[in-house]
C-alpha cells in the first residue's frame, strides 16, 4: 500500500490508472459478451410427459400465463403473459431452451440467459403446451440441418436474408436496436434449431415467417447463409462487432483523437 | 551557449525566462542528447524491421493478438513498424527542439509588406506600355472577336447539362402493379394464398412478372419502385387503413395488409417490423410507420404515410392487387406537389 501511496502524485499515476480502468472495462465486457449457450432437446411427446409438463408449467409459468395457459393479466389490466394455447411446441422450445422464459424480470424484451430447465423438462413443457392447441412443432434436424446445401441455395438464402432479416439483424447478422429498448439479437452464436424456431414462431416482436411463406428449404438456405457469414475471415483483427460506422467512429474519436491530443499537448508543453 | 534576445523591446514585457535543466546541468543535457539519439536509432531500426518483415512474413499468415483476435501478421507488422519509424523521427525532432535547442523568447519585428515606391512605379509603367504594345486600341476587331470567343467557350459546358435529362416523365408516379397482378414472395417468386400467412407474419413481396421487366429494362428500377411487404395482423387490431370511403372492396383482405416497402423519406427499403406494436421502422433514419393505423408516420423524418396497395384474392385463391398504387411510392419529389 505504501508503495502505491508514495507514487500517487507521480506524473505516471493518471495514465496508469486510466489504462487500468480501460483494461478492467474491456475484460468485463468481453466476459459478458462471450456468454452463450447451445442446447439440445429431445422430442416426441407421451402422456406422462404432458403430465410432467403441466406440473412444471403450474410451478414455473402459471403465475403470468394463467393456470390453464389462457393468458394472465396484471392488476392494472395489462398483459402479464400472453395466452399459450396454440403457441406450439416450437415456441416453448425456443423461449425456454434459450433461457428467455421464464422472465427474470419484466422489461423491454426477454433476454437470453442460461436455461433453468433440463432438456427433458423443456420437452415436457413443450409437450404440454402443444397438447392445448395446434401450433408449430419443434423443427426436426432434417428441417434445419444445412448439410448438402448447394452454392445456389446459399445465394438464395443470402437474398432472402437481405430481403427479410437484414433490416433488423444487420447484413452480418450481428443484431441491432429497435425502439424503446427492444433489440434484434445477434445471430453469431444462435443454434440452427433456434433460428428455425424463431422464424417459425416470431418470438416477441419478431414477425412470423411460417413454412408457407418461407418454405423449409428457404429457411435452411437462410440458416446456411448465416453460418457462412459467421465463418468469414476477419483479418483486420478486432471487428468492433461489425456494428458499423458508429462504433468505428466512436473508437476513432476516443482513441485516435485522444492520442493526437496527447501528442499535441506534449509538443506544446515547455520543457523543464 | 546562450543567445541574447534580439530586436527591439516589446511593448508588453516578456515573461521571465526560466532556464531548463538541460541548460544548467551538463549531465541533463547529455542525457537529453542520448534520448534524442536513441529515438532516431529506434526509428532506423524500425525502418530496417519493416524491410525484414516485408520479406520474411508470408502475406497470408495470421497471428493471434489477445483482445484483437486473429490478425494478418504481415499487415500488422508492416503497419506497426512503418508507424514506429515515422513517429520516432518526429518524436526525436521535437524532443531535440524542446530540450536542447535554444528556447529563449525572441522578438522579431514584422517587416514592411509593401514594395518600394520605385518598384511600384516601374510595374505600372510596364503595364501601360504592354497594353500599348499589343495594339488593341488600334485594332478593335481583335479585341471584339477575342471577347466573343471567350464568351462562347463556356456554352458547351452548359449544353452538357442536357445529359442530366431526359425528364423522368411519369416514371416516378407509376409502378408496374396493375389490377389482378399476383403478389409473389420476393426472391423465391412463389404466389401466396391468404392462409399461407399467419397472424404476425411479415414477408417481402414483388409483383408477378417483375423479373421479366427488370431483364427488359436492364436495371433494378422497377424493383426499387414496386417492392412491397405483406403483413397479417388480427383484424381487431387494425385501427384504420387507407381504403377510400367510396371503394367497392376494402383494401385490406382478412387482416392482410400490403404496404410499399420503400420509405417515403429518402427511399430506403423498410423492414424493421415489431409485430406486437405494428410499428415499421426504416433502418436508415428511424422513420416509424404505424401499419395498424393507415401506415401513418409516428416518428422520424418521413413526411408521408406509407402507400398501401389494395389487395384481394383471384379465382384460384391467390393474393392479387386490386389496382396499382393510387399515389407515387417512395420519397417526395419536386413536381409531386
Amino acid at each position: 500500500m505504501t508503495f502505491l501511496l508514495a507514487r500517487r502524485r507521480s506524473r505516471w499515476a493518471t495514465p496508469v490508472l486510466l489504462m487500468f480502468a480501460l483494461a478492467i472495462v474491456g475484460v468485463a465486457y468481453a466476459a459478458i459478451a462471450a456468454q452463450n449457450a447451445s442446447a439440445d432437446a429431445p422430442r416426441a411427446a407421451s402422456s406422462t410427459q404432458i403430465d410432467e409438463g403441466r406440473k412444471l408449467f403450474l410451478e414455473g409459468c402459471s403465475s403470468c400465463h394463467g393456470l390453464n395457459a389462457e393468458g394472465g393479466y396484471q392488476a392494472d389490466g395489462s398483459v402479464a403473459g400472453p395466452s399459450l394455447i396454440g403457441a406450439g411446441a416450437a415456441s416453448v422450445d425456443f423461449q425456454v431452451s434459450t433461457g428467455r422464459m421464464p422472465l427474470a424480470n419484466p422489461g423491454a424484451q426477454a433476454v437470453r440467459k442460461k436455461s433453468i430447465y433440463t432438456p427433458e423438462e423443456t420437452a415436457a413443457l413443450a409437450a404440454y403446451i402443444a397438447s392445448l392447441g395446434p401450433g408449430p412443432a419443434i423443427p426436426t434436424e432434417e428441417q434445419y440441418s444445412t448439410t448438402g446445401i448447394t452454392p445456389e441455395e446459399m445465394a438464395l438464402g443470402g437474398a432472402l436474408f437481405r430481403a427479410n432479416c437484414a433490416s433488423c439483424h444487420g447484413f452480418s447478422g450481428k443484431g441491432g436496436a429497435l425502439t424503446d429498448g427492444k433489440y434484434a439479437p445477434s445471430l453469431t452464436n444462435t443454434d440452427p434449431r433456434h433460428i428455425y424456431s424463431a422464424m417459425l414462431t416470431g418470438p416477441q416482436n419478431m414477425p412470423v415467417f411460417p413454412d408457407s411463406s418461407l418454405r423449409t428449404d428457404d429457411k435452411r438456405a437462410i440458416i446456411a447463409y448465416i453460418e457462412t457469414i459467421r465463418e468469414q475471415p476477419n483479418n483486420g483483427g478486432i471487428d468492433l462487432g461489425r456494428l458499423g460506422p458508429v462504433t468505428e467512429g466512436l473508437l476513432l474519436f476516443t482513441l485516435g483523437l485522444g492520442a493526437l491530443i496527447a501528442v499535441a499537448v506534449w509538443i506544446g508543453v515547455k520543457a523543464k | 551557449m546562450t543567445i541574447e534576445p534580439t530586436g527591439e523591446a516589446p511593448e508588453t514585457p516578456l515573461p521571465v525566462h526560466h532556464p531548463r535543466r538541460s541548460d544548467i546541468d551538463p549531465r541533463a543535457a547529455k542525457r537529453a542528447e542520448r534520448q534524442v539519439g536513441f529515438l532516431f536509432l529506434g526509428s532506423g531500426l524500425a525502418s530496417i524491421g519493416f524491410i525484414v518483415a516485408f520479406v520474411a512474413t508470408p502475406i497470408d499468415e495470421s497471428m493471434y493478438i489477445p483482445f484483437f483476435g486473429d490478425v494478418n501478421a504481415s499487415n500488422l507488422l508492416l503497419g506497426l513498424l512503418m508507424g514506429l519509424s515515422l513517429f520516432l523521427i518526429g518524436a526525436a525532432a521535437i524532443h531535440w527542439a524542446k530540450k536542447l535547442m535554444p528556447d529563449v523568447e525572441i522578438v522579431d519585428q514584422r517587416k514592411a509588406e509593401a514594395s518600394t515606391q520605385e518598384a511600384r512605379d516601374e510595374l505600372l509603367d510596364s503595364y501601360v506600355t504592354g497594353i500599348d504594345q499589343t495594339g488593341v486600341k488600334r485594332r478593335p476587331f481583335i479585341l471584339g472577336s477575342m471577347f466573343g470567343a471567350l464568351a462562347l467557350v463556356g456554352l458547351p459546358a452548359i449544353v452538357l447539362l442536357r445529359d442530366l435529362g431526359p425528364l423522368p416523365g411519369n416514371v416516378l408516379r407509376t409502378t408496374m402493379w396493375t389490377s389482378g397482378m399476383r403478389i409473389l414472395v420476393a426472391e423465391t417468386n412463389q404466389p401466396i394464398r391468404p392462409e399461407d400467412l399467419t397472424v404476425g407474419t411479415l414477408i417481402s413481396a414483388v409483383p408477378e412478372g417483375l423479373k421479366e421487366v427488370m431483364e427488359e429494362e436492364g436495371n433494378l428500377n422497377e424493383l426499387a419502385k414496386s417492392a412491397v411487404m405483406l403483413i397479417r395482423m388480427d383484424p381487431s387490431e387494425i385501427v384504420s387503413d387507407q381504403t377510400p370511403p367510396d371503394a367497392e372492396l376494402p383494401w385490406t383482405y382478412q387482416g392482410i395488409l400490403c404496404f410499399s416497402k420503400i420509405c417515403t423519406h429518402v427511399g430506403c427499403p423498410l423492414g424493421l417490423y415489431e409485430q406486437l406494436t405494428h410499428h415499421m421502422l426504416c433502418p436508415c433514419h428511424q422513420s416509424t410507420f404505424d401499419l395498424a393505423n393507415s401506415g401513418n408516420v409516428i416518428f422520424g423524418p418521413a413526411a408521408r404515410s406509407l402507400p398501401q396497395l389494395a389487395i384481394t384474392v383471384d379465382d384460384d385463391g391467390y393474393l392479387v392487387a386490386q389496382e396499382g398504387f393510387t399515389e407515387p411510392v417512395g420519397p417526395s419529389f419536386w413536381e409531386r406537389g
